[in-house]
């Protein structure tokens, strides 16, 4: 699998296919995702009758490390592939398995997640967004934000509150709608980043229609629903890549006779990836074995993106930039490493958060 | 993992909880050697668990007599475990039968050599862990493995901040006999495997201290674990023994099959910083107590604090991985971290 994944993305980047960048699951491109899924390497776990491969989860795990490590924009297929396409799979009808399983596999149909609100981050049981039961559907009302890359996705995947808050447990009166984003009634518009990038979104919900056939799994179970599909979003190799392509040219700017400073410095960002690759594999494997590893996998994201976070930082010190070495990939992966860091410890959940359910898996809470 | 790992460990975990406590630890520190665990653990067959039985030992692999170590560790067993596994694992690769007893090898440390000319022996090692006491030293010679005989040499005795003997040893003008080759840099590799091995043990050992710990203390009404900041704080270093953990697995599983790489440097850099940042949290954890003799956290913290340097600190296995990684070259970093 390795060495076909290998093979594609040499072949894809040598033909100018794409350019190498970090932070992937932000990057996009729709042409690439087209001949990614085209290429076999969208949806490879999924049953071979909706056009996956039938692959194991081992698989898919070499498959995207492969493409981020590669720093390929994977980011319009991402959501779709990772849980979007799962939550189908273990809670959707069978019409719906047909209906989008073979779209996204081909790197057709684009997926965002639709859970925070404006009032509504870390606090998640929190949610506002109504839907009310009319004739054949449910009318939503509402506004969803920080949704990565809305504005070039088809879908959206909607948490919403089906019924009223009970005060006594806020988990319950939850559900999951598939919300087409270019049908009317919703309005899809841009949050600009700290680095004056269009990659999150706010979408404003007015009446907005969703036929029964769009909601996911049981009215009422969306908290377990969306429980056990973070899972799957937590200990990925995307969040122990996110800066490695400042590390790649940060080992380019040392060259191959580094002084021991250098060699430190290089070595042990290394020894810290090498590290972090076995535990989230581990976690790999045991989600392969149908196990719900959460601890584990909180652990393997707070302390990956706490390297992710420091690897800039560690470079800025061994090659300071201002040096003008006259590299200026470097000087562009550093200079968006260092933008995108603060994120990194945000994004499906915050450090607080995660050490909150590591506590928990000590005993603590 | 196989019934003879399972039953190697779930054995070396009973003989511990029953025998190994703060109090023989204290003791041993002092200088009493702990006569029962050792004869205890060595009629069990787990001070030799991966020598082969025709060799002395209980045919186990490296991997069991690791984990076992990593097991010893959590209860800070204050004997030679690894040195023994060490000379274990050096006289079957010679091809030579292995003593019984408590073993220790030299040398230790870069640049020190011990040279063997007609028969007899030449040269100093320092900081020779446990050199006093133990049945034979297996000394990586000019000229190949010898056994030699701790009564033939000069021993002078210290120690670690952890309490544990650090040695100088002086060969010279003692007599032995060559078993078998050794390659020079064998025992400082082994070495750093087996200090990688035991610091993720007593790291585990202070984490589960650390969260029983804030369980049981009360202050403002409460215990101190329901407080976020003591929450946030275990759980980080919960992160730190994890990846110290995985490392050091990893670089168990790479030596049962035989191809180490890098996993040995990544282990000894990765637990070695892991060690530092976690004592310093279970420190905090545990407020005044934890600074005071009374309590044991500190036979697991002053462990932590030496062995990290012994056989290369960070720094060293940093450098080393570095270097690698520097002549692999940039586009060659991926193929480097994701070997398999």
């Amino acid at each position: 699998m390795r060495a076909e994944v290998r093979a594609f993305l040499q072949k894809d980047y040598a033909a100018g296919g794409f350019g190498r960048g970090q932070e992937a699951m932000a990057r996009y491109d729709v042409d690439f995702s087209r001949r990614w899924g085209q290429a076999g390497f969208i949806g490879i776990t999924w049953p071979k009758q909706y056009g996956g491969r039938g692959l194991t989860f081992l698989d898919r795990y070499v498959v995207t490390e492969e493409a981020l490590a590669a720093g390929a924009p994977v980011g319009a297929h991402w959501v779709a592939d990772r849980q979007s396409g799962p939550l189908l799979l273990k809670y959707g009808t069978e019409e719906q398995r047909q209906r989008f399983l073979p779209k996204i596999i081909a790197g057709e149909a684009f997926f965002c997640i639709g859970m925070s609100e404006p009032d509504s981050g870390s606090d998640l049981a929190s949610v506002r967004m109504s839907a009310t039961r009319v004739d054949g559907g449910w009318k939503l009302n509402g506004t969803k934000l920080w949704t990565s890359l809305a504005h070039i996705c088809h879908y959206m995947i909607a948490l919403v509150r089906t019924s009223p808050v009970n005060p006594e447990n806020r988990h319950e009166g939850m559900s999951q709608m598939i919300v087409d984003l270019k049908a009317p009634g919703v309005e899809v518009r841009p949050v600009y980043n700290l680095a004056g990038e269009h990659h999150f979104n706010q979408e404003v919900f007015t009446d907005y229609f969703v036929p029964d056939e769009n909601v996911v799994g049981e009215i009422g179970a969306g908290w377990e629903q969306v429980m056990s599909e973070l899972a799957y979003e937590r200990s990925g190799p995307e969040r122990i890549l996110s800066t490695f392509q400042t590390l790649v040219e940060l080992v380019r700017q040392v060259g191959d006779d580094p002084s021991e400073v250098e060699a430190r410095a290089i070595g042990r960002l290394t020894a810290h990836l090498m590290t972090l690759r076995g535990m989230s594999v581990s976690v790999a494997g045991m989600l392969a074995d149908g196990k719900m590893p959460v601890t584990e996998a909180a652990l393997v994201k707070d302390v990956g993106t706490n390297y992710c976070k420091e690897v800039p930082e560690v470079a800025r010190l061994i090659c300071p930039p201002e040096d003008g070495a006259g590299n200026s990939k470097y000087e562009k992966m550093l200079k968006t490493a260092t933008l995108i860091a603060p994120s990194l410890t945000i994004q499906g959940g915050t450090r607080e958060i995660l050490r909150g359910m590591i506590a928990r898996g000590l005993g603590l809470r | 993992m196989n019934e003879m790992r399972t039953l190697i460990l779930d054995t070396a975990e009973r003989i511990f909880r029953d025998i190994c406590d703060q109090a023989l630890v204290d003791k041993a520190e002092k200088g009493e050697w702990p006569a029962g665990l050792w004869q205890t653990l060595e009629e069990s067959g787990l001070t030799q668990a991966s020598v082969p039985e025709e060799r002395g030992g209980a045919g186990g692999t490296i991997g069991d007599g690791l984990y076992f170590l990593k097991t010893s560790s959590r209860y800070v067993a204050p004997l030679p475990l690894a040195e023994t596994l060490i000379a274990g694992v050096l006289l079957a690769e010679a091809g030579a039968d292995v003593p019984a007893g408590p073993l220790t090898i030299a040398p230790v440390r870069k640049g020190e050599v011990i040279e063997f000319s007609d028969g007899k022996l030449s040269g100093t090692a320092s900081r020779v862990p446990f050199a006093h006491g133990a049945s034979a030293i297996i000394v990586a010679t000019s000229a190949g493995l010898a056994i030699v005989d701790p009564e033939s040499v000069k021993i002078d005795r210290d120690k670690s901040m952890a309490g544990e003997p650090r040695d100088t040893v002086i060969f010279d003008g003692a007599s032995a006999t060559i078993v078998g080759s050794v390659s020079p840099d064998r025992i400082w590799e082994l070495g750093a495997l087996v200090r990688s091995v035991q610091m993720a043990g007593a790291l585990e050992g202070i984490l589960a201290m650390s969260v029983q710990y804030v369980q049981d203390r009360k202050q403002f009404g409460r215990t101190l674990s329901k407080f976020q900041a003591v929450q946030q704080s275990l759980a980080a270093m919960a992160g730190q023994v994890a990846a110290a953990s995985s490392a050091a697995d990893t670089a168990i599983e790479a030596t049962e099959a035989g191809d180490t790489g890098v996993a040995i440097a990544v282990a000894k850099a990765r637990v070695g910083e892991a060690a530092g940042i976690a004592a310093e949290l279970a420190h905090q954890a545990h407020g005044a107590i934890g600074f005071t003799h009374e309590y044991a956290l500190h036979q697991f913290t002053r462990r932590l604090w030496a062995w990290r340097d012994e056989f290369g600190g960070e720094p060293y296995w940093q450098a080393e991985i570095g270097r690698q990684v520097a002549r692999a070259g940039a586009d060659n970093l991926w193929k480097f971290a994701s070997r398999t």
